[in-house]
């Protein structure tokens, strides 16, 4: 049996301990916030936090979280209304939106380890995360103005 | 000929609109139909309803699907500002798959285009009849009385009813004609040209927005479905008992392969099911298959490459000829000739291809991220021997289209999956699936030349392109995609003797279009070969195009028996023009300098009835390395909707094209696919997209054209051009990851 926290709520499995995250929150839990896009860890669309650091949950598997907390976009405030996605909101981030959960999971996980990023910075920490529709100029953008620097 | 009657609330509406709400149903004539040949036809079909509810709501339907473009926002903003509603009190409700709304295949870059009149009639005879209703309450003439804002205010009096309070009354009101329909001057609007947030805006940011991956039905399966590796393969044995031994999964289904031409249909294979996706993958992978593979394992990219190159070089089938290019050949003392090549590629939405369906009591109801729910019904139903009808298709937002959600094969699979198992099946396809599985953009060889004068200046040019065609889908001896109006015989050039012609080719994977289609290798050889044509006479390139631009004119491209129907959407070389002068000022073209691993570049292409001019900005380093530092686009796509939308398509564009021309190869041995996932079908990341794209819209009252696609293919002329600048190598194969800079 493994235990662990979801969003804040103690959780427990028993199934396959090698099924990957991504799995059992989308099809268990129906958190479908967390995207899948690759299986390989390659894109960045199913990116949650794993005691506050950002992971692919569709390469971390169910008993790499046992005794830990794990945070998807639907526990990242309770409002939805964590500084990133107020900025992404201003910005007007998203176009099909499906990459846009991970994409502000890892700038929330960034934003945690330099409060004000450079751009390189940015692109260190957001070249994993792909977005087909192109939205990079904004998702920059509003990185920035949720940290306070200067675009 | 568009007219508006009152419905009766049916079908899915009585779901939508409770009872004693006013509903307006837009019987329109989609703008392109006017000059088409099935105007009859499409002429009937109701493609929008609009509703008022008692409690003053307004309940507007998208009936185009939502894949990142913002239409789900910006065509119910142009009902919403024709009616004089209030934003905050309109509901937007998807539309199922239902051909009474006139065409929903959501490609093409034609929503606004097709759309916007009618949706402009349907808020202007909402708002009239709002306004009469409220005449009568009041005993006052109609003229008298205003609609603004959610209410119809009486200024003599001073009196003033919300909507709400006029929905019984409005409804009773007679239909104001076409031609009696007032409408809003420009200045009045509340939306139109405005940025308003996108509907979805909260529900993407919360991770609550609802794509085909995330559609559940009680009690449904997951299904993950292996298929052949080469088009057209037939499963000779499997042994699946490893598979099912595997905790979750129940059993496994064979779908039957596909009947040529492959179409929409289900590929076929063997499709485990299971209680969750991973158990499906995971039973998926103990399959033992055998593959009887078939004819088109000959398919391989390098020895198709060279097949397409020589068929490229021998003349083809014309199909635009102006002048006499074989006389002007003939007695030119100079030409230049050149050959260019891009590889297949595929759409890689960020979503994969997803579905779930059931099929109970004879009928199908599916939740599909899909482009095209009509031809979700068409394909389901003759995949299941059941009448259209009997197919309900719900649209859910798309993670990424690029046109390969148009083919709703995946749709079928869950369908036919269903039927088989008695309960609602999701199929989710792999990356692996997508890349090995795809509608393939087309591989094409293109060969141009062109007689030059003595200033280098084209007198004569020759066009040939091959390609396999998209018509493959259909018939299985189609060999001409046809040089159509993408790029290739509607070239804006002022020059007398011009011929496009074009080549067969067999396609040997499934073909389909992506965003821009024919555009993309087209606009890479028609404006890279210009660029060349400039080097020759060493000038400067933006003043070398407006010179070979010539005179603004309309260029007649149109078959000589269609020249005499009218057409809205001429090509106007001025509007050419307009875009590289605009561009070349707000790129600060005059002041730049190109040498030492920099290099500026710039294209011009009209496509989906829309001008743009691209400038970029380019650094090749030491190692080769390519960074774009800046792209400046300006785009005259007629009336604008929704401006911030519109720039989020260019800046999107401006980084699929990068993807385009730095990266983008698929390939085929032995008729399998070589790439599979991200890793080796790579697609531009933060680092390596421009950095800053500048979009400008030109300023006009010319009719909406389309902004999805047009912006992709001036890029990688524009990039391909910059980095001859930057070091004099001239790229004429994509992608630049295969060429040696330095």
């Amino acid at each position: 049996m493994i235990q662990f926290k979801v969003n804040g709520a103690n959780r427990q499995f028993d199934g396959d301990p090698e099924m990957p995250l991504l799995w059992y929150l989308r099809d268990l839990l129906d958190l479908t916030g967390t995207k899948f896009g690759c299986g390989m860890g390659l894109c960045g669309a199913c990116t949650i936090h794993v005691d506050k650091a950002a992971a692919r949950s569709c390469v971390t598997l169910m008993k790499d979280v046992a005794g830990k907390s794990v945070t998807t976009i639907e526990g990242l405030s309770p409002k939805g209304d964590h500084p990133l996605q107020r900025a992404w909101k201003t910005a007007n981030v998203p176009q099909c939106g499906y990459c846009q959960s991970g994409q502000i999971m890892q700038a929330a996980a960034l934003l945690k380890d330099k409060p004000k990023p450079t751009d390189q910075d940015i692109d260190k920490a957001m070249q994993g995360n792909i977005c087909r529709c192109g939205t990079y100029q904004r998702i920059r953008q509003a990185i920035k103005m949720a940290a306070g620097v200067k675009a | 000929m568009n007219t508006i009657q009152v419905v009766s609330r049916r079908g899915f509406l009585e779901n939508v609109f409770s009872a004693g709400a006013l509903v307006l149903g837009a019987r329109i004539l989609p703008v392109e139909a006017l000059a088409a040949d099935k105007a009859d036809d499409a002429a009937w079909h109701p493609s929008v309803y609009l509703g008022l509810e008692p409690d003053g709501r307004v309940i507007i339907v998208a009936h185009r699907s939502e894949m990142g473009t913002g239409i789900r926002t910006a065509l119910p903003m142009v009902v919403a500002d024709e009616l004089e509603a209030d934003w905050k009190k309109v509901r937007i409700e998807q539309a199922i798959g239902d051909p009474k709304y006139g065409s929903q295949n959501t490609d093409g870059s034609n929503s606004i285009r097709s759309f916007y009149e009618p949706m402009r009639q349907a808020g202007a005879t909402a708002r009239m009849m709002l306004e009469s209703a409220a005449a009568s309450k009041w005993g006052v003439a109609a003229s008298e009385c205003q609609a603004r804002n959610h209410e119809v205010i009486h200024a003599k009096s001073n009196r003033r009813l919300g909507y709400g309070e006029l929905v019984a009354l409005a409804a009773q009101q007679p239909v104001p004609k076409k031609e009696d329909l007032r409408f809003k001057s420009p200045a009045e609007y509340r939306y139109i040209g405005k940025d308003v947030p996108i509907t979805d805006l909260d529900d993407i940011c919360s991770g609550r927005g609802t794509f085909g991956m995330d559609a559940r039905m009680p009690g449904m399966l997951y299904a993950s479905i292996e298929r052949a590796p080469v088009l057209g393969g037939k499963l000779k044995s499997c042994d699946d008992a490893d598979a099912r031994k595997v905790p979750g999964v129940s059993q496994t289904v064979t779908i039957d392969p596909f009947k040529p031409p492959y179409g929409f249909q289900a590929l076929g294979g063997v499709a485990v099911v299971a209680e969750n996706t991973w158990a499906a993958m995971q039973g998926r992978k103990k399959l033992k298959v055998e593959w009887e593979l078939g004819q088109n394992t000959s398919y391989d990219s390098e020895t198709y490459r060279k097949s397409l190159q020589e068929t490229a070089r021998k003349p083809g089938r014309v199909e635009r000829s102006v002048g006499d290019v074989d006389a002007a050949f003939a007695s030119a003392t100079k030409t230049h000739e050149a050959e260019y090549y891009a590889p297949h590629l595929a759409h890689a939405p960020m979503e994969p291809p997803a579905a779930v369906a059931e099929f109970k009591d004879g009928k199908v109801v599916a939740w599909a991220a899909t482009q095209n729910p009509q031809a979700v019904q068409d394909t389901v139903a003759k995949a299941l021997g059941i009448d259209k009808k009997d197919v309900t298709c719900h649209v859910t937002l798309l993670g990424g289209g690029f046109g390969r959600k148009s083919k709703p094969d995946y749709v079928a699979e869950a369908a036919i999956l269903s039927r088989q198992l008695g309960k609602p099946v999701k199929v989710v396809w792999s990356r692996e699936d997508d890349v090995h599985f795809d509608y393939f953009h087309s591989a094409a060889a293109m060969y141009i030349k062109a007689a030059l004068d003595d200033k280098s200046r084209p007198t004569a040019w020759l066009g040939r392109s091959v390609y396999p065609p998209i018509g493959s889908q259909n018939s299985v001896d189609a060999r001409y995609g046809g040089a159509g109006g993408m790029g290739w015989i509607d070239v804006p050039f002022d020059i007398p003797n011009f011929r496009a012609e074009n080549g067969p080719a067999e396609a040997h994977v499934r073909i389909g279009w992506l965003r821009s289609v024919a555009n993309i290798y087209h606009a890479f050889a028609v404006h890279s070969f210009v660029d060349e044509l400039a080097a020759l006479a060493g000038r400067d390139r933006v003043e070398y195009l407006l010179e070979i631009l010539g005179q603004p004119r309309i260029i007649e491209t149109r078959p000589p028996a269609q020249q005499n129907r009218p057409n809205p959407y001429p090509l106007d070389t001025g509007r050419t023009r307009r875009v590289v002068e605009q561009v070349a000022e707000q790129s600060g073209w005059a002041k730049k300098k190109s040498g030492n691993g920099r290099g500026f570049g710039i294209a011009v292409h009209r496509s989906f009835l829309s001008y743009v001019a691209t400038v970029v900005e380019l650094e090749v380093d030491g190692q080769g390395r390519i960074r774009i530092p800046r792209v400046d686009t300006v785009v005259d796509a007629g009336k604008v909707v929704h401006p911030d939308r519109v720039r989020a398509q260019f800046e999107g564009a401006a980084v699929f094209g990068t993807g385009v021309a730095l990266m983008g190869e698929i390939t085929a041995k032995n008729g399998q696919i070589q790439q599979s996932n991200f890793h080796n079908y790579p697609v531009p990341r933060i680092n390596e997209a421009p950095y800053e794209t500048h979009v400008h819209i030109v300023s006009t009252d010319a009719p909406p054209a389309g902004v999805g696609e047009p912006g992709v293919p001036p890029m990688a002329p524009a990039i391909c051009n910059a980095i001859f600048a930057a070091t004099g190598k001239r790229i004429r194969e994509l992608p630049l990851k295969k060429q040696k800079l330095v």
